[in-house]
């Protein structure tokens, strides 16, 4: 197991090899100078190559890959262009809001859609069914912008009860203060991982009821809780576990369109306006971290396996 | 022992969170904070190292500057407390008031200053302008200021007093002394707030408190003039990248201060019984189409001028600004309502319609050059400027090719001097606020192809009318020059003028005491809790 850890760990170095390179590139590519944006509408284009002058942005495009690298390869992501700050700094004061936006909302869901698609197998073909995958069909279709537009002219505007946007620490405001901010994207974010989640919880978990050992189980006399908990949902947790770690993904993107649609100083919000200003240095050092989490969190999902399958075996 | 069962549990979170959630609901304002939605977000606190005007306002915030413009559009002092002019109009002398102080403690002195207004010179436009006539610029002690110019400059005043970007802030000499092409790594100022580094959050939270060493003018506010009495102990610049959320803030009351709120976001704004909607910026923005004179087919005034015929600025108004009340039709290039306004050889616009510039095209040589239009679909004013012009230009019988993009990827392709096929371009639509666009001396009015601005006309005598504005220190002389500048704008087909339109400020109605001005002061307004 733990030589199998180490060569993930180790799988993980070419990967990121290549992530750097191809972001290097595409963002070298594509159109667009932050030297222009900086210089502004007074500027002259004697002004604007005078500042890629200063930043660098008129080396050759292997000088300036190799810099970067270099300055990576020692753990400096680089400085902002626009506001001069490391981009180590930028991403630690945007790191809190975003971690516990994904936690709230993986907890929320995996509490919500998990229970739902194992009521949905389990009532299969009644109403209740029919109610969680009309839910699922419409968590899954609706732009999570939509969603949150909708949940805070409701709860924010009509009935006055929660915030409209902002984040609140839950280490420096206090628990209150952080859910108060929190509860909203959260469920906006939540909405279409439920939807996905249930549905593949229901399909695994009602493939599972159909197996000889549950009809065995049943004839034993096992009530039906233990039936579900012991034998159906345990049985069909490794598809379940592998579509949370796909969900991690899709949060990664809503992330993005959460966090502007509540205000939440996060990461996403970071890349968000570093690609508009074609600030380099923050967007090369985010998708690393983005690529790191994900390859991390596959990571932890495969090694999961082993807890709920004991035949797999690495 | 005490057993917890689930029941337990939720029965003590079911008191527990209400009773937080209470406790949250207890505000616990010790101090005056205005809150305020930001036209951008500050990205650099350097306003002379960028023209952004969000850095302009920041500097507004915590640095100070010599002279100010006052809503009659007058320079008058506000550091300075003195200053002479020698007979010959060659050597002024300024003597900066009592009292002023740096946010370090540091006196402010004349070296600042000197210091201050060099960096300046490197970087602006009429700083540049202002420089070449500048022999000399020493301070001669802690508070005296000598310049000397090597011939009479009738803008020595409106350069420094400027009120747009770049706009020549006082600095301690330490921090003026970096390259004007690097940033500034210490932000200290002798302004009415004080900028807090150590809260700043770029992209999300910028605040400053009150400067409370600063010693404001007697005189009211006026524009940037007058006394700068900072009202409130604390002001917090929130940035939303998300107009609806903002507006949302404001309603619900969140929000204090919301600059510049989108135009279809207003009238929901107006109907709110608790929420101020009205124009601050009495000189508003210009419309600008801006040709590419160095490629045809608008290397060719006549063509210029054909495509300008055609631009009704009633229709460029509606589709980009829509509500009459917040948009006029001007024709003069300098902003209507001000002292430069003047109608001379506008009629090639006012007077326009597709029809006359249809028959105006036919008798050029245009060849059916496509017309590459630069469509920033970011800016939604933009874009609909730009999908006006194609209309109109389809209208008249040109080719178009509107090239959909973001307005970062226009800021760097402007800047090609390259043919089409090489990444060059024809047109671009902006706006200048109007403040920037007051005398002949923008660049935006510029016949210097080398070192004017992007388009590249090229006209000597418009030159020389712009330099004869800036040496003349005869204020009616300065308008009939102003009036020749504008002639030659005109004929020579230097760019399509779209009209003057006003984005209005939105504002709960316990805010009181808001500067009328083109850019958004903070000083002077207080929030009644």
């Amino acid at each position: 197991m733990l030589g199998y850890i180490a060569r993930r760990v180790l799988s993980t170095i070419p990967v990121m090899g290549v992530v750097a390179l191809f972001v290097f590139l595409m963002l070298r590519l594509s159109p667009g100078d932050p030297a222009a944006v900086i210089a502004g509408d007074y500027a002259t284009a004697e002004d604007i190559a005078r500042i890629r002058e200063r930043l660098g942005l008129d080396e050759p495009i292997v000088v300036q890959f190799f810099q970067w690298l270099g300055s990576l390869l020692q753990g400096d992501l680089g400085i902002s262009i626009f506001t001069n700050l490391p981009v180590t700094t930028l991403i630690a004061q945007r790191l809190e809001p975003t971690i516990m936006l994904t936690l709230t909302t993986m907890t929320f869901t995996i509490l919500v859609a998990v229970p739902l698609g194992t009521l949905a197998a389990w009532k299969a073909g009644s109403l209740i069914d029919r109610a969680v995958m009309i839910f699922a069909v419409a968590g899954f279709s609706i732009p999570v912008f939509v969603l949150g537009y909708m949940l805070i002219y409701q709860f924010s505007i009509e009935w006055r009860w929660l915030p409209v946007q902002g984040y609140k620490s839950i280490f420096e405001d206090g628990i209150g203060p952080f859910f108060r901010h929190i509860a909203l994207p959260t469920v906006t974010l939540s909405v279409i991982l439920i939807a996905l989640i249930a549905r593949i919880t229901r399909a695994s978990v009602l493939e599972i009821l159909q197996e000889d050992y549950v009809r065995t189980a049943r004839a034993k006399g096992q009530s039906e809780t233990k039936v579900l908990l012991r034998h159906a949902l345990r049985n069909a947790a490794v598809p379940i576990v592998t579509v949370i770690g796909l969900g991690v993904a899709l949060l990664i993107g809503g992330v993005v369109v959460t966090e502007s649609v509540y205000n939440i100083p996060g990461l996403g919000r970071l890349v968000l306006d570093a690609v508009l200003k074609r600030d380099y240095p923050i967007i090369q050092g985010l998708i690393l971290l983005f690529s790191f989490v994900y390859i991390l969190v596959n990571l932890l999902i495969d090694l999961s396996y082993t807890f709920f399958d004991p035949r797999i075996r690495y | 022992m005490l057993r917890w069962s689930r029941r337990h549990i939720m029965a003590a979170a079911a008191v527990a969170l209400p009773l937080a959630m209470a406790a949250q609901a207890v505000p616990a304002q010790a101090e005056s904070v205005l809150r305020v939605i930001p036209h951008a977000d500050l990205k650099n606190l350097d306003p002379i190292w960028t023209t952004a005007y969000i850095s302009r306002n920041h500097g507004y915030m915590i640095y100070d500057t010599l002279f100010a413009m006052d809503a009659n559009l007058e320079v008058q002092p506000q550091m300075v407390d003195t200053w002479t002019v020698s007979d010959d109009n060659k050597t002024w002398t300024f003597v900066l008031r009592d009292g002023l102080k740096f946010h370090d403690g540091q006196p402010v002195k004349a070296e600042d200053a000197v210091a201050s207004l060099k960096r300046w010179g490197e970087r602006d436009g009429m700083g540049q302008a202002l420089f070449a006539v500048i022999e000399s610029l020493e301070a001669t002690d802690d508070k005296t200021m000598v310049m000397q110019l090597s011939e009479p400059y009738g803008l020595v005043l409106q350069s420094i007093g400027k009120i747009s970007s770049n706009v020549p802030f006082i600095m301690p000499k330490r921090i003026a002394d970096t390259d004007p092409f690097e940033q500034i790594s210490e932000y200290v100022g002798s302004g009415p707030f004080v900028f807090q580094a150590d809260e700043w959050v770029p992209g999300s939270k910028v605040v400053y408190v009150k400067n409370e060493d600063y010693v404001p003018r007697s005189e009211p506010p006026s524009f940037a003039a007058g006394g700068k009495v900072a009202k409130v102990d604390r002001v917090e610049w929130l940035y939303f990248p998300d107009q609806t959320t903002a507006m949302n803030a404001l309603i619900s009351g969140e929000i204090d201060f919301f600059e510049q709120p989108a135009n279809d976001l207003v009238p929901i704004m107006e109907r709110d019984e608790g929420i101020v909607v009205e124009v601050n910026d009495p000189l508003g923005n210009i419309g600008f189409a801006r040709f590419n004179h160095l490629l045809p087919p608008f290397d060719n005034a006549d063509v210029r001028r054909a495509a300008m015929m055609a631009m009704k600025q009633e229709d460029y108004m509606t589709a980009a600004v829509g509500d009459p009340k917040y948009w006029k039709t001007c024709y003069s290039v300098f902003p209507c309502d001000t002292p430069l306004e003047s109608d001379v050889e506008s009629s090639v616009m006012a007077a326009g319609s597709v029809d006359a510039a249809k028959q105006a095209l036919a008798a050029t040589d245009y060849d059916g050059t496509p017309v590459v239009i630069m469509q920033p679909t970011d800016i939604p004013v933009l874009s609909a400027f730009s999908l006006v012009t194609a209309q109109k230009l389809r209208q008249i019988g040109m080719t178009v090719d509107v090239q959909a993009m973001d307005w970062s990827t226009l800021t760097s392709r402007r800047a090609k001097r390259d043919p089409v096929d090489q990444g060059g371009w024809n047109m671009f639509h902006t706006w200048w606020i109007g403040a920037d666009v007051i005398n002949p001396m923008a660049i935006a009015f510029s016949g210097n192809p080398e070192a004017g601005w992007f388009g590249w006309p090229s006209d000597l005598e418009l030159e020389e009318y712009r330099t004869a504005f800036a040496t003349s220190t005869d204020p009616k002389a300065q308008k009939d020059i102003a009036a020749k500048v504008q002639e030659r704008l005109y004929k020579i087909g230097a760019s399509g003028h779209l009209g003057q339109f006003f984005v209005p400020v939105a504002y709960r109605d316990n805010v009181d005491g808001l500067i009328k001005s083109p850019v958004q002061f903070f000083w002077n307004i207080s929030v009644d809790r």
